[in-house]
C-alpha cells in the first residue's frame, strides 16, 4: 500500500489570543483524530518542524547562496506533516478530510511517496 | 496517550502565572501572562503531532521556565530573578496534587486581583483573566460585554496595579480580614453571574459557577484563619450548585423550584454545604452569604416544596432585607409569605415593591404576581400579568417556560 505525506500548513502566530480552554479542546480533537488512526495503522509517523527557523540553500554558476528560512510571501509555512498509508489518493483526502487541522490550522497538501522499483517485478 | 485532565489548561496556566507573578512582582503581571500564553501555544503546535507528553503539567511548567529564563536574561532589571525562578517553578508538575507554596501563590494572585483599591469590574475581569485563566474573550461571553470593554478593564487594572503599587504578597494579619472580604464579594459575584439563568453563554456560566467553587474552597483551605463568611459563602454556593442538575428540562425548559424533581439533587454537594454551613456559625458576626445559606439550606433539606419551611424563610428574608434592602429580596419575601398565608397575602406584600423603578424591565416580578393571581383563581388578571412578564427581557427559556404558563390558563 502506497504511503503519502500530510504537510499541514499553519500560521506560527494563530492562536496568540486563543484562550487555554479553547487551546486544550483543540489538542484533544487532534488527539482524536490521531488515536483512531494510529490504531488501524493508517498513521506510520509524524513530526512537528521548529517554527520560525529553517534555511534556504541555493547555487547559482559557483556561487552557494544560503538564506535564513523556507520564507515566502504567505504567512503560512509548514508546521509539520504525518505519513500515512492509504490505497489511493482518493482514501488519503478522506483521512486528511477528518483532520482538525483544516477547521484550526491552514490547508494541507497531501504528496503521494513514489515507490522505488528496484528491479523488473519487485515494487507494488 | 493519556486524556487530558479538565480544564488542565486553564487551572494550571493560572497556576503558573501565580507563581512567575510572586518571581517577577506584580508589575511583571503581564510578562508572567505572555510567558505562560506562550507555553500553551508551544503546546498545541506540538502535541497534534507528537501526542500529548506523559505529564502534560510538567512539561507546560519547563517550556514557560525556559522561556521565563530567557527573558530574564534580556531584561538587566530582572537579571537577578533567575535563582528564585529555578527554585519556585520546579514544583509546578502535577495538575492534582499542588504543593502548599504554590497554593499560597495562587491565593496571593486573588487577593491581588482582588485588591479593594480596584473597581469591583476591575477586579471580576481581572480575576477570571489572572487567576482562572479565561480569555479576555470568554470573560466578554459571561458577562455579555463588549470584548473592547473588557480589555480595556484588564489595561486599567495592570496600570492601577502598577501605580498604585499594589504587591502580590500576602497581606499582614491586620489587613487579611478585609482583603479576604473583597475576595468572597467577587466570588460571590462570578457565582451569581453564572448562576442567573438570564443571561449569557450556557458553557460560559457552568465555568463560571464551578470557578466560583475553586476559588471559595482554595480560599479556605489556604487562608489559615477562621473565616466564618467564607464558610457560608462556601455553603450558599454549593447548597445552589446543587440543584443546577434540577433546573432545566430535557427539552430545554426550565423548571421553576417547586416542579424540580427532588432525585436529582447533587446529594453529595449538599451534604458537603452543609458541612460548610456549619462551620460558618464560628464567630458572632451574621453575613449576608450566611442567611442567604440558610435559606438555601432550608430548600435543600426539605423533601418536598409543600414540606419547605416557609415561615422560617419569612423570617430568615426579613432579616436579609436588613443588611441587603434590595427589591429582589422583597420579592422573594412576598413568594414565602404566599406561602404561608395564601395568594393574596402574597400579592399584598407584591405591591410594597411594584413602583421599584429598576425592576420595570424585570420579568420575575411580573411572573410571580401572574401565578399568585392564578393561584386566586383570577385567570384574567394572571394572563396580564403574564403578558407583562414576556414584555421584559429575559433568556429563551425564561421565556417559553412563561409562555407555556400563559397558554395554560387559556
Amino acid at each position: 500500500m502506497p504511503n503519502y505525506l500530510l504537510f499541514l500548513y499553519s500560521e506560527p502566530d494563530a492562536f496568540n489570543e486563543t484562550s487555554p480552554a479553547e487551546m486544550q479542546a483543540i489538542i484533544q480533537k487532534y488527539r482524536d483524530w490521531r488515536m483512531r488512526l494510529q490504531k488501524t495503522g493508517v498513521i506510520v509517523g509524524g513530526e512537528k518542524l521548529q517554527d520560525g527557523t529553517g534555511r534556504m540553500m541555493r547555487r547559482t554558476g559557483s556561487e552557494t547562496s544560503v538564506i535564513d528560512g523556507p520564507y515566502t510571501e504567505s504567512k503560512e509555512i509548514i508546521g509539520g506533516f504525518f505519513e500515512i498509508q492509504a490505497e489511493t489518493y482518493d482514501r488519503a483526502v478522506e483521512v486528511a478530510g477528518d483532520c482538525p487541522h483544516l477547521e484550526y490550522g491552514g490547508p494541507i497538501e497531501i504528496r503521494e511517496v513514489e515507490m522505488i522499483v528496484t528491479s523488473a517485478g519487485a515494487g507494488e | 496517550m493519556k486524556d487530558l485532565v479538565d480544564h488542565l489548561f486553564r487551572h494550571h496556566s493560572a497556576k503558573i502565572v501565580a507563581t512567575l507573578t510572586r518571581v517577577f512582582g506584580s508589575r511583571h503581571l503581564d510578562l508572567a501572562e505572555d510567558v505562560v500564553q506562550d507555553a500553551l501555544v508551544k503546546a498545541l503546535q506540538q502535541w497534534p503531532f507528537k501526542g500529548v507528553p506523559e505529564n502534560p503539567a510538567g512539561w507546560l511548567t519547563l517550556v514557560a521556565k525556559n522561556r521565563a529564563l530567557d527573558l530574564l536574561r534580556r531584561d538587566a532589571s530582572l537579571a537577578d530573578k533567575a535563582e528564585e525562578l529555578e527554585l519556585a517553578l520546579p514544583h509546578l508538575t502535577s495538575p492534582a496534587v499542588a504543593s502548599s507554596v504554590e497554593m499560597d501563590d495562587q491565593l496571593a494572585l486573588i487577593l491581588m486581583c482582588c485588591h479593594p483599591a480596584l473597581p469591583v469590574e476591575y477586579q471580576i475581569a481581572l480575576t477570571l483573566k489572572t487567576a482562572c485563566g479565561f480569555s479576555t474573550a470568554e470573560i466578554a461571553r459571561a458577562f455579555l460585554t463588549p470584548q473592547t470593554t473588557i480589555a480595556q478593564r484588564l489595561v486599567r487594572a495592570k496600570r492601577q496595579i502598577r501605580d498604585h503599587d499594589i504587591v502580590i504578597d500576602p497581606p499582614g494579619a491586620d489587613d487579611l480580614p478585609a482583603r479576604i472580604d473583597s475576595v468572597l464579594r467577587v466570588i460571590y459575584l462570578l457565582f451569581n453571574e453564572g448562576y442567573a439563568a438570564s443571561s449569557g453563554d450556557d458553557l460560559v456560566r457552568a465555568d463560571l459557577c464551578e470557578e466560583a467553587l475553586r476559588l471559595g474552597t482554595l480560599v479556605i483551605d489556604q487562608s489559615r484563619v477562621r473565616l466564618p463568611a467564607a464558610h457560608a459563602l462556601l455553603a450558599l454556593m454549593m447548597l445552589q450548585a446543587a440543584r443546577l442538575p434540577a433546573r432545566t428540562l430535557a427539552d430545554g425548559t426550565l423548571a421553576v423550584l417547586a416542579k424540580q424533581n427532588r432525585e436529582l439533587w447533587d446529594r453529595k454537594l449538599i451534604g458537603a454545604g452543609m458541612r460548610h454551613f456549619g462551620a460558618s456559625a464560628h464567630g458572632d458576626t451574621i453575613t449576608t452569604y450566611h442567611l442567604q445559606a440558610e435559606i438555601a439550606a432550608v430548600h435543600a433539606t426539605a423533601g418536598s416544596d409543600d414540606d419547605t419551611d416557609w415561615s422560617k424563610l419569612v423570617e430568615l428574608y426579613n432579616d436579609l432585607y436588613k443588611l441587603e434592602p434590595t427589591p429582589i429580596v422583597l420579592l422573594n419575601r412576598a413568594i414565602a409569605i404566599s406561602r404561608c398565608e395564601g395568594p393574596h397575602a402574597g400579592l399584598t406584600a407584591l405591591d410594597d415593591i411594584d413602583p421599584h423603578p429598576s425592576l420595570r424591565n424585570y420579568h420575575l416580578l411580573p411572573a410571580v404576581a401572574a401565578e399568585l393571581w392564578r393561584q386566586a383563581g383570577d385567570n384574567q388578571r394572571a394572563a396580564q400579568a403574564y403578558q407583562r412578564a414576556l414584555e421584559c427581557s429575559c433568556s429563551a427559556p425564561e421565556r417559553a417556560f412563561l409562555e407555556t404558563q400563559l397558554e395554560r390558563l387559556n
